[in-house]
């Protein structure tokens, strides 16, 4: 039997909602600031549009819903889905209101995007942006990437309470790195602020060597740092990493985007000087695994088809884009209709594959995630190892993630639930995308980056785009990035308030 | 035999002259960058962001309305750029006569195009961007209430600190 929510259980909603949203108004002071210090006046207002709203819709929810009791499970579920969509909603506001948008639809797919660190845009003549929207379009994936509840758990930890872990976990992050939730949310923004500072600054000076002038080369390398290490993939001209034209660029974002795709958890064993964790645990051998193998898949296809010279060229176009698929991040070194038009099939194919599989659990990447593809595996060598031992045996699989597990049906049944929903979502975003004309490979190509959150595009993703499939894609970015789990919580919420009893 | 050599080269030039008189748009150099590749071409559009110098070179991008593509120019070509495209610009729109290449060798696999002559067709200017003054009011009219939100909020919070709620 469905229980119907109660007053109280919406009440416990409303108020949580509205902590997370005043979270939002916070947040849209930094493009604000921004804004000033570039003299950008008409966005500064933009900007004080949104804020403010933010501020009035989450002190509303407050003044409605004053609840102080903790949240509880199912709780934490239906918050963070709803408070994603709400944040959509309002990020959306400063971008519409830059006129680089032909609808709220549009603003509100990239504000998504942004969020999600998908990195998929619609936005129009990226070239001419302020620099207050483009921080904010940025800083939308450091957020997102973080978590928005993170975010706000730092925020508000005096008024959280410890059931507010549950939302923690609806962000689809698995590991409580510390026993505490707001420790934990506070060592990963720790992590990710040492990492702000060493990587823009990296990409700051590249900027500067490579010809950018020092005030742009900032604004650049601090906006496509938040882009690598949360694996968003959004970049501060419209075409991507191929507009600096250069090598060490490329070299620079690469181990930024791989901080980015490693489990936080991971991150702690290394910031503890515990290296032997890189060599044992089960993602980091299912990472190097399968980019290995889609990279060769690649190099192979690439090579056939001639589409590169040279080994440096097949590593600058071939394996950027591979890892940048694998990574969530969707940085781009070639023109978006190269893939269809020179990659072909096959090595299109190892990049379709390279996004599904994604990066890792308790990071910023998208898709299956490394740790449930080494658990499959693991599984697989379970059930060939009981076919040819006797009845009586007992077989006992084990994997290392941040210390020894033995692998449990539970674990499996786990797996199968969100590779059963990514794979559902994959196969009816193409259905989508082909009912209006597009070819399969293209079609699937844009449904797995948008589900995985990757951000790499075959060229459908533009304004021209039929309404319906933005908001498909909208809802496979949203899906996605909270592994389902939370999402099918709310459905069966909304169920069970028509339904219920 | 001069006219046999007159007629020679207006053939020829008939034949090339269109492909170097009208300019290839980006999309079709991206769609059929196999049919161009190694062609000498010309392409038309507005410098964008950054004049990023490397040694004797410099790379400029320019964006046509499509997409953008990435021009090698002689630095001493590129000298004459005066404004580059962004918020507060509008980049000088040029044309460039040079030789398209689907994937540079020289230059990591690049689409690009390493550019023998570059002409400004049109000075770029300063974009204004005045601030809306109906903006103006609504920002402060939502500010204004989000502030008495917060407050009503803060107090609210008081009183059920303090048991009266």
């Amino acid at each position: 039997m469905l229980r119907r929510p109660s007053i109280e259980d919406l009440n416990t909603v409303g108020h949580y909602l509205g902590r997370l949203v005043v979270g939002i108004g916070v947040a849209m002071l930094l493009p604000l600031i921004v804004s000033l210090v570039f003299a950008e006046w008409a966005v500064a207002i933009w900007f004080v549009i949104g804020a403010s709203i933010s501020f009035i819709v989450g002190y509303l929810f407050l003044l409605i819903c004053p609840v102080t009791r903790d949240i509880k499970w199912l709780h934490g579920l239906i918050v963070v889905p709803i408070a994603w969509l709400v944040a959509m909603l309002l990020g959306a506001i400063p971008l519409y209101l830059s006129s680089h948008f032909g609808s709220f639809l549009d603003a509100s797919f990239d504000a998504m995007s942004g969020f999600a660190t998908t990195g998929l845009f619609l936005i129009q003549d990226i070239d001419h942006l302020p620099e207050g929207i483009n921080f904010w379009r940025h800083l939308s994936h450091f957020i997102g990437g973080q978590g928005i509840v993170v975010a706000a758990l730092t925020l508000f930890t005096r008024g959280m309470l410890p059931g507010a872990y549950t939302m923690y976990e609806s962000e689809a992050r698995e590991e409580r790195v510390l026993p505490n939730v707001a420790q934990t949310a506070r060592f990963i923004w720790m992590v990710s602020f040492t990492y702000l500072i060493l990587g823009s600054t990296m990409l700051w000076v590249v900027g500067i060597f490579e010809g950018i002038t020092p005030v742009r080369a900032l604004m650049h390398g601090v906006n496509l740092f938040m882009a690598a290490f949360d694996t968003g993939g959004f970049a501060p001209q419209s075409q991507s990493i191929l507009y600096y034209h250069s090598f060490p660029y490329e070299i620079a974002v690469i181990p930024i985007m791989l901080a980015g795709t490693l489990n936080f958890g991971l991150h702690y064993a290394l910031w503890h000087n515990n290296r032997r964790e890189l060599y044992r645990n089960i993602e980091i051998l299912s990472l190097t695994t399968t980019i290995f193998l889609t990279f060769t898949v690649a190099a192979l296809a690439l090579t056939k088809v001639e589409a590169y010279s040279s080994s440096v060229s097949l590593f600058r176009k071939g394996f950027f884009q591979i890892f940048s698929a694998h990574s969530g991040t969707g940085f781009m070194t070639i023109s978006a209709r190269q893939f269809p038009q020179e990659w072909k099939s096959l090595a299109m194919g190892a990049v379709v594959v390279a996004m599904a599989l994604g990066g890792s659990a308790g990071s910023t990447a998208g898709g299956l995630k490394a740790l449930r593809i080494g658990i499959i595996f693991k599984t697989f060598l379970r059930e060939v190892k009981r076919l040819i031992s006797p009845p009586s045996a007992v077989i006992v699989e084990t994997y290392h993630h941040l210390r020894d597990v033995v692998l449990e049906d539970k674990h499996v049944r786990n797996v199968m639930f969100i590779s059963i929903a990514y794979f559902t979502s994959y196969t009816l975003g193409a259905y989508f995308a082909m009912y209006y004309g597009y070819s399969f490979g293209e079609a699937l190509f844009e449904s797995v980056s948008a589900t995985a959150n990757v951000g790499l595009t075959a060229g459908i993703t533009s304004a021209k785009m039929p309404a319906l499939l933005k908001i498909v894609f909208i809802l496979q970015m949203w899906a996605g990035r909270l592994e389902f789990l939370s999402v099918s919580a709310l459905l069966g919420t909304i169920i069970a308030g028509v339904r219920g009893r | 035999m001069r006219i046999i050599v007159t007629l020679f080269i207006v053939v020829v030039l008939g034949l090339l002259g269109p492909n170097l008189a009208e300019a290839v748009s980006s999309s079709e150099l991206i769609e059929k960058a196999k049919d161009y590749d190694g062609e000498a071409i010309a392409y038309e559009g507005e410098v964008i962001g950054d004049v990023m110098r490397r040694n004797d070179y410099v790379w400029i991008n320019v964006h046509d309305g499509k997409s953008a593509i990435g021009l090698w120019v002689r630095f001493s070509e590129a000298g004459e750029i005066q404004h580059k495209g962004n918020y507060k610009h509008e980049g000088d729109r040029v044309r460039a006569k040079g030789i398209f290449n689907r994937a540079c060798p020289q230059h990591g696999g690049d689409l690009d195009i390493h550019v023998q002559e570059l002409e400004i067709l049109a000075p770029g200017y300063e974009i204004a961007h005045p601030v809306s003054w109906r903006q103006v009011v609504i920002a402060a009219v939502l500010s204004i209430i989000g502030g008495l939100m917060f407050l009503w909020e803060r107090a609210r919070k008081k009183r059920v600190q303090a048991g009266l709620e």
